[in-house]
């Protein structure tokens, strides 16, 4: 799929992620909005999976550890022919298995658990591990959040990584500056990341990750060493009255909210 | 006096473990031991000579160790992931929840030296609230071998076993207490001893003071059955409730606080299906003193005689 097919459907992606969280009156859209481009790229680009076969040994594997996000994933995941379309409608309700957090025994194309941060990293790296010792040439990628990198265990799998010289795995962290309760640098403020990635000994590239193109060449990159991708995105992309505001981490829009959100994003169609 | 004639060999069970995974990891290349650091301790240094690509070490990293288990699993790997069980446990208990419960991730967790094994190193490197920490968890059958049998037994079975475990096993020495070649059954408790006034319930390092203890028992004219219940998650309430219905009054034992571990599940089944008085021994929630993990069993009420005597005690409450 080319550069603008792409583009197109991550917008397509962003549409229908806003309604469901809308109609659910619950979700994560910021970061949704910011890690749409890179799931995009992944899942239609980059990513050697058949959602007719979704435990095939030879799968790229793909985590999504910032698991909160799951709607951006289930959407993606329904677009890619892995669940229905027409489920996303039944998004957080009663006995749906769309939960506000992927489930792998539910949900085919989840390959693991991921909900309270900092375990997705440590898994990725047991499956570029495996992919070692199996010799199966399946390529493992994983995207944390930013303040989900404050997370000791990640810098635990990022050491085991580089010892373990896993030339398969790829991690992207979408730098949208913000977490939960207010800006990373109010926090606790890991930038600039590429420093911190490089000392122990990873490849990193900067990329606009809300730059399809970009997205896409640093996913394809291969090199001898783990590989970083910091992708600077903004929270709640696409939507200009969330974008970069701490309070669209989980807030829900308005009707009349909602109706802009929904006119923007058709206008880039 | 009530020595016994001739000291029973005693046999350290995480020899037992390494023999088995070692025999296991040649016939299924798939197998791989995952590490903290603990070649020595968790006795994989036979295993990495023999399959060194095959041994996983992730550093001092217990969280790391629990996820990288969960992902070797995804991708086709059968791992056992060893590290000393109140840092495999206490650590990780998120990541075991999550990455391997939740998950299903099919991942045999081995802690070793659990309970107070590490004795005079004290209280934080005691493992007496495992069993609590684990027994909650779905999908994690929880079980601790009461010899070197029982050992190769369940992680031969833990191989053939689609699903996660947690294989709880200990340094202390131990002798034989069931026959050889027994065949581990999940979920079910093996009887030691016929007994019809009480029921002993144990497993681990605590079968054989049972087994002892109703020794002593039959002296004073006590008939004690002995019940070995390696497995605390799927628990045999069969056994149980008939040991409660037949016997009328069970003394559990274990190397673990009293709250929320052996005792606590027994009493569960109990409460909810045959209320008989009961005897839960173990360590009285309390961080324990200095002392060796035989000594502090003793000290807390779990020398062979000091059962007895719970167990006479309980049977004047039926």
């Amino acid at each position: 799929m080319d550069i603008k097919e792409l583009e197109r459907l991550a917008r397509e992606i962003r549409l229908r992620d806003l309604q469901a969280v809308f109609e659910a009156g619950a979700g994560h859209i910021g970061g949704e909005m910011s890690v749409i481009d890179i799931l995009t790229a992944l899942y239609f680009r980059v990513l050697r999976v058949w959602p007719d076969q979704p435990k095939n040994p030879e799968r790229d594997r793909f985590v999504l550890s910032k698991g909160h996000t799951a709607c951006a994933l289930y959407v993606t995941l329904a677009k890619r022919g892995f669940i229905p379309e027409d489920e996303i409608s039944t998004f957080l309700k009663p006995h749906s298995r769309l939960n506000g957090h992927p489930n792998c025994n539910k949900v085919p194309g989840v390959e693991t658990n991921t909900g309270p941060l900092g375990h997705g990293l440590p898994v990725s790296v047991g499956m570029a591990k495996a992919a070692k010792l199996s010799g199966v040439k399946y390529h493992t990628y994983v995207v944390t959040g930013d303040g989900e990198m404050q997370e000791g265990s990640n810098w635990e799998a990022i050491m085991a990584a580089a010892q373990f010289k896993l030339d398969n795995l790829t991690l992207v962290i979408d730098h949208n500056r913000f977490q939960q309760g207010a800006s990373l640098s109010d926090t606790n403020d890991l930038a600039p990341l590429r420093p911190k990635l490089e000392a122990f000994d990873w490849e990193v590239t900067e990329i606009n990750g809300n730059d399809m193109s970009e997205v896409v060449s640093a996913l394809e990159h291969r090199g001898s060493r783990p590989h970083c991708i910091v992708a600077h995105t903004n929270k709640g992309h696409g939507i200009s009255f969330m974008q970069d505001r701490v309070d669209w981490h989980h807030k829900v829009p308005s009707k009349e909210q909602y109706e802009t959100a929904i006119s923007e994003l058709s206008e880039a169609l | 006096m009530n020595a016994p004639a001739s000291t029973p060999k005693l046999y350290d069970c995480r020899d037992a473990f390494a023999a088995t995974i070692e025999r296991l990891a040649a016939e299924n290349e798939t197998i791989v031991a995952v590490c903290n650091d603990s070649v020595g301790s968790s006795k994989l240094g036979g295993f990495k000579s023999k399959f060194p690509e095959r041994l996983v070490n992730v550093g001092i990293a217990e969280q790391n160790m629990i996820g990288v288990g969960a992902g070797l699993a995804n991708g086709g790997r059968l791992p056992y992931v060893c590290g000393a069980s109140p840092f495999l446990t206490g650590r990780s208990l998120e990541q075991i929840k999550a990455d391997i419960s939740y998950s299903n991730a099919n991942v045999k967790l081995v802690g070793i030296s659990s309970g107070m094994a590490y004795g005079e190193l004290g209280p934080t490197h005691h493992s007496i609230e495992d069993f609590a920490w684990t027994r909650v968890l779905p999908n994690l059958p929880v079980i601790a071998p009461c010899d070197r049998i029982e050992t190769a037994a369940a992680v031969e079975w833990a191989a053939a076993y689609n699903g996660p475990c947690f294989l709880r096993l200990s340094r202390v020495g131990v002798p034989d207490l069931l026959p050889e070649g027994h065949k581990f059954e999940l979920g079910k408790a093996n009887l030691l001893r016929e007994g019809s006034d009480v029921t002993l319930i144990a497993n681990g390092t605590l079968t054989h003071r049972m087994v002892t203890a109703a020794e002593l028992l039959a002296e004073r004219g006590i008939s004690a059955r002995v019940l070995n219940l390696a497995t605390v998650r799927p628990i045999d309430e069969d056994a149980i409730i008939t040991a409660a219905l037949e016997t009328g009054a069970i003394v559990t034992a274990e190397e673990h606080s009293i709250f929320g571990g052996l005792g606590s599940a027994v009493a569960e089944v109990v409460v909810d299906n045959a209320p008989v008085p009961m005897k839960r021994l173990g360590v009285p929630g309390i961080y324990a003193p200095t002392g060796s993990a035989e000594f502090l069993l003793d000290e807390f009420g779990m020398a062979p005689s000091a059962i007895a005597d719970a167990a006479q005690s309980l049977i004047k409450r039926k």
